[in-house]
């Protein structure tokens, strides 16, 4: 099934022409109403009527999360605070968060957006679907709600965590579909076997998995544990959110909704455009989006672009899986995290010297975040003289960590001059998970 | 009348205390008292010792996270029912002990403890005609 | 399907809310005489009671009373119907409730159940948008507009305080931002960057805010655009309360609200803080003696029985809340003749709430109980400390131990289990085996020392 077939089956030239149309609107719209891009814009000498079909998009100026942090918290949004009805916040590269700010309008392309996914994966509201994403500033819980309640699905907002119960409700409310992360699927499926409930108790047939890399074989194990099919889905806040690519029945590349989201792929270094089939960093340019849009949005998500007609019917441009990062972010249990955060809070106490360590590793598939930080020695004085107040001054570290990165880290705190000094940034990290 | 007592962060691995310890042999530093406060991740090793305020520098020098902290002394009676007696001073007067160790020395039993008002904790020892023990005293152990 | 050619215009006119220029949100509801309430009730009242009967277990109950619809000809025949109880809820678990086609549902919430099953609460799209409606009236009522920044500290997914603001909030217009709850230094600036204006949470969160506030150096009144907070799902007193509005330097109204019904949006305070306005439009109010199931008096406690007049996934008859409370009037200076009840004052079952959470007894003793390394007495606190409501579990060890690494693990598995069941992370205290107080006849489980029902 397709749920948008006037949208999702387009010629290319219709689409190139609709993407033309759409962009040069953009353009001027931004160009009216962020001060940011005029004077962008200004710089290099474009005016909104430069724009006229997509392929002028090479001309626009890129877009970076160091713009949005430098603006933080508006500066980038082009619609009136009395528009926006809603914020979603992602993780900064230190202590402020990305914000991005949703009209009413930017909801429903939203809802449209996962409703195509949710149909691509053949979900229909006879189902009933299980959004195991957090609630809350992250995109994933509100997002893929937003989307079932759209298609008309009945959505249970389990949110993470009470595996258990969650997993009570799976079978007896014979749930069909579930959204998570793939490595939450594979918890589900441990905690199920540990409960002695078999796949042919529940009738789960469908996953949405996303926020997080994984590979065929993650999907195979995934698959054959809970007895379901396993589809990817991708986004990201600056852009939207989850549905921003889906995968369908052919599980063969995700289908970018390029008319609301027009990609390219780049040479991370270069910049320069990659020709179609070549691995880059992927780049968004939201051709619809009236909260806050973005012109050539660098995701530094590394990937290639498989253009042409796919089997299911859908022309939409699909990229491939997610093969690195141009960058040192990290994801952790679906949230991304940058080392540069943890150095922003550890070097905002005094107690610590601005040495740390990240140590991510899986245990029981969820992951695991430590971070090890040095006491710094002359902090190091006779109210330290029990665990108590060492434990105090712990929480107050874990506290703030929580409070930048949004998912809680076990402090460890180190004797001075323990952790070696760091050559490079990847120096800061020790990866024990294996995709 | 409190006296100096080392305070040393050490992490749960094997070799931290080693390094500690060896850092005060290199100083012919002599341990009188110590004691361990465990937790999962990590200990307080307390320590009484000859020349603390020196132990301490020798320490920091060799990288070793020590504080100095403020703890009394006091000598009681060889005998049964003697460290209850004393902690019950404390607590009628409502002064907390934060940590306590002991240890026994010839004929008497000595009790060192950390309170939560040095101040107070000062009038009890001397209304209650405790024997208090001063850093000099505990130094010409060694 | 797709409505998206056009680009909203640079600079558009605000569009406002429902309510446009006046104080009402939905004027000709909020505003009707108490002869027009009672008239939509009955007219209402007719049309849920016969929507029930497309479902066998109302149709089981009203033939066990010897009732058909067409038995309810004025408001007082509601007395002839059949109570509705948690206990129906969880034997009919998990669709036997619905008066709907499952198809034409669109969401679920569930609460935790005590030992059995949980309850499970069906809404159909026109659910949503009814409940959206009175989530945006309230707020709306207590000065809200599309202007404002709405910060939701409230759990999301299941919990209803989450999604139930967020709809209405985004309904009225306002900027809305999903904070969720906990995560304080967060919240604080998100406070001050966005320029919030109104907060919603527990009011047990509230003090926690304020407490971390003061510990960073912010003064909610010097630092903040905050001027409205909406708190609930926790009983407080009215003590409490005008502590909270002094710490804050705002107004606090008083949200009352249910799953079982929608959610949040059921009742709340108006401007003139004498009580909480319950939706006459959306449900019919009654106050039974919990013993005898009689009525009782205006102005005398009872327990609060609930009948939705709107809902079509899952109406509810007579639903015993187990909320006692009383009726202050049917008459406001604010203009709205919407029965006012009073805050909660306590529960006619052993359920705690806590930080908005519903928590039965039996929940905790069943996990306790999973632990070899447990005896079986065990003892549950709640306590007010620094403002914070809190639970303390003490509970008793089987067998003597001092392997301290052993304890720390036990004590953090307890408390990840519990968490998983109750939702909050209680604080566990593992004590020597015989130290906690042993009753005599009904062991006392709970203690119960916080400042409310008060």
């Amino acid at each position: 099934m397709i749920w948008n077939p006037n949208k999702e089956c387009m010629s290319r030239d219709e689409m190139s022409a609709l993407q033309g149309k759409r962009l040069h609107k953009i353009v001027e719209y931004v160009y009216h109403n962020v001060p940011f891009y005029r004077n962008k814009l200004q710089e290099l000498d474009i005016r909104p009527d430069d724009i006229q079909t997509i392929e002028d998009i090479h001309k626009l100026p890129f877009t970076t999360k160091k713009d949005l942090r430098d603006n933080y918290p508006f500066g980038l949004q082009a619609a009136p605070q009395s528009e926006i009805i809603r914020v979603h916040a992602s993780s900064g590269t230190t202590g402020n968060p990305t914000i991005v700010g949703y009209t009413r309008k930017d909801i429903g392309v939203w809802s449209e957006c996962m409703a195509r996914c949710l149909t691509a994966y053949g979900v229909t509201r006879n189902d009933i679907f299980s959004v195991a994403y957090g609630y809350g500033l992250f995109t994933g819980g509100l997002g893929a709600h937003y989307g079932v309640e759209h298609l008309g699905a009945s959505v249970i907002p389990a949110g993470t965590g009470n595996t258990e119960k969650h997993l009570k409700l799976i079978r007896d409310l014979g749930i069909t579909g579930i959204a998570c992360t793939p490595s939450y699927a594979l918890y589900l499926a441990e905690t199920m076997e540990k409960l002695g409930i078999r796949k042919e108790d529940i009738k789960l047939r469908v996953g949405a998995f996303g926020a997080e890399p994984w590979t065929e074989s993650m999907r195979k194990e995934i698959e054959e544990r809970l007895g379901l099919k396993g589809y990817n889905i991708y986004g990201l806040s600056e852009v939207m959110g989850p549905s921003v690519s889906y995968e369908c029945q052919m599980q063969h590349g995700s289908h970018i909704n390029e008319d609301h989201f027009y990609p390219e792929i780049i040479n991370p270094t270069t910049l320069e455009p990659l020709p179609a089939g070549q691995t880059g960093e992927l780049v968004f340019t939201t051709l619809t989006k009236e909260g806050m849009p973005v012109l050539r949005y660098r995701t530094r998500d590394l990937c290639s672009l498989m253009p042409g007609t796919c089997d299911c019917g859908r022309t939409n441009v699909r990229m491939g899986r997610i093969e690195g990062r141009s960058d040192d972010m990290l994801i952790i249990r679906g949230i991304n995290v940058f080392p540069s955060q943890v150095e922003s809070v550890v070097l905002s106490m005094p107690e610590f010297a601005p040495r740390y360590m990240l140590i991510v590793d899986r245990v029981n598939n969820l992951d695991t975040l430590q971070v090890q930080v040095e006491i710094r020695q002359e902090y190091f004085t006779g109210v330290f003289d029990t665990p108590a107040a060492i434990d105090a001054l712990e929480k107050k570290l874990a506290a703030k960590l929580k409070s930048v990165l949004s998912i809680a880290a076990k402090v460890q705190l180190k004797a001075p001059n323990t952790i070696e000094r760091s050559q490079g940034k990847s120096a800061h990290v020790i990866d024990k998970r294996k995709l | 009348m409190t006296i100096h007592q080392l305070s040393i962060f050490i992490e749960n691995r094997s070799g931290t205390l080693i390094k500690v310890l060896d850092a005060l042999k290199e100083a012919n530093i002599q341990i009188i008292a110590s004691t361990i406060a465990d937790t999962a991740d990590y200990g307080i090793y307390r320590l009484i010792c000859s020349e603390p305020m020196r132990a301490c520098d020798e320490l920091k020098r060799a990288g070793v996270a020590v504080a100095l902290s403020e703890v009394f002394v006091i000598a009681i009676d060889n005998e049964p029912g003697r460290a209850a007696d004393a902690v019950k001073a404390f607590s009628q007067a409502d002064i907390d002990i934060t940590y306590m160790y002991s240890f026994l020395n010839e004929n008497r039993g000595l009790l060192i403890f950390r309170t939560n008002d040095n101040e107070r904790a000062q009038q009890i020892i001397t209304a209650n005609n405790m024997q208090i023990i001063s850093e000099e005293a505990l130094q010409s152990l060694v | 399907m797709d409505n998206t050619e056009t680009l909203r215009q640079p600079h558009s006119s605000l569009t406002g809310g429902a309510g446009g220029g006046s104080s009402y949100f939905n004027p000709s509801f909020e505003t009707m005489s108490r002869e027009q309430i009672e008239a939509l009730q009955l007219e209402r009242l007719q049309k849920t009671v016969r929507h029930c009967m497309n479902n066998e277990f109302y149709r089981k109950k009203f033939a066990e009373a010897g009732i058909t619809p067409d038995d309810i000809k004025t408001l007082a025949d509601v007395r002839k119907l059949p109570f509705t109880t948690k206990q129906d809820l969880r034997d009919t678990y998990p669709f036997g409730m619905a008066c709907v086609p499952l198809r034409d549902c669109v969401r679920l919430h569930s609460s935790s159940g005590t030992t059995g099953n949980p309850t499970v609460i069906l809404h159909t799209q026109k659910d949503l948008d009814e409940w959206a409606n009175q989530v945006a009236r309230n707020l709306w009522m207590v000065g809200l507009r599309p202007d404002d920044v709405f910060q939701n500290s409230s759990g999301y997914g299941m919990f209803t305080g989450g999604l139930g603001f967020q709809y209405g909030a985004e309904k009225l217009g306002m900027l809305t931002v999903p904070a969720a709850a906990g995560n304080s230094l967060r919240q604080i600036k998100f406070i001050k960057d966005f320029g919030t204006t109104a907060i919603h949470a527990v009011p047990s969160y509230v003090t926690r805010l304020y407490e971390v506030m003061k510990e960073e150096g912010v003064d909610p009144r010097r630092d903040t655009k905050l001027k409205v907070l909406c708190i609930g799902a926790e009983p407080h007193s009215e003590e409490q309360r005008r502590r909270i509005e002094e710490m804050m330097g705002v107004k606090a109204y008083n949200s009352f609200g249910m799953s079982e019904m929608c959610g949040p949006g059921v009742g709340f305070e108006c401007p003139e803080q004498n009580g909480m306005h319950f939706w006459e439009d959306y449900y019919i109010v009654e106050i039974v003696d919990p013993e005898t199931l009689e009525p009782v008096p205006d102005g005398e406690i009872g327990e609060l029985v609930l009948t939705t007049l709107c809902r079509e996934a899952m109406p509810l008859l007579r639903y015993r809340t187990r909320d006692l409370t009383r009726v202050l009037g049917r008459s406001c200076p604010c203009g709205r003749n919407h029965i006012r009840l009073d805050r909660m004052r306590g529960r006619s079952d052993d359920m705690m709430v806590l930080r908005g959470v519903n928590i039965f007894p039996i929940q905790i003793e069943k996990i306790l109980m999973q632990f070899p390394e447990l005896a079986s007495n065990y003892l549950i606190t709640l306590t007010t400390d620094e403002e914070n409501d809190n639970m303390t579990v003490e509970v008793e060890l089987a067998q003597p131990t001092d392997d301290f690494k052993q304890l720390l693990d036990l004590e953090h598995e307890i408390r990840r289990r519990l968490k998983d069941e109750i939702l909050l992370t209680p604080i566990v205290k593992l004590v020597a085996k015989g130290s906690l107080p042993v009753s005599e006849g009904k062991a006392v489980r709970v203690v119960d020392k916080r400042k409310v029902y008060q």
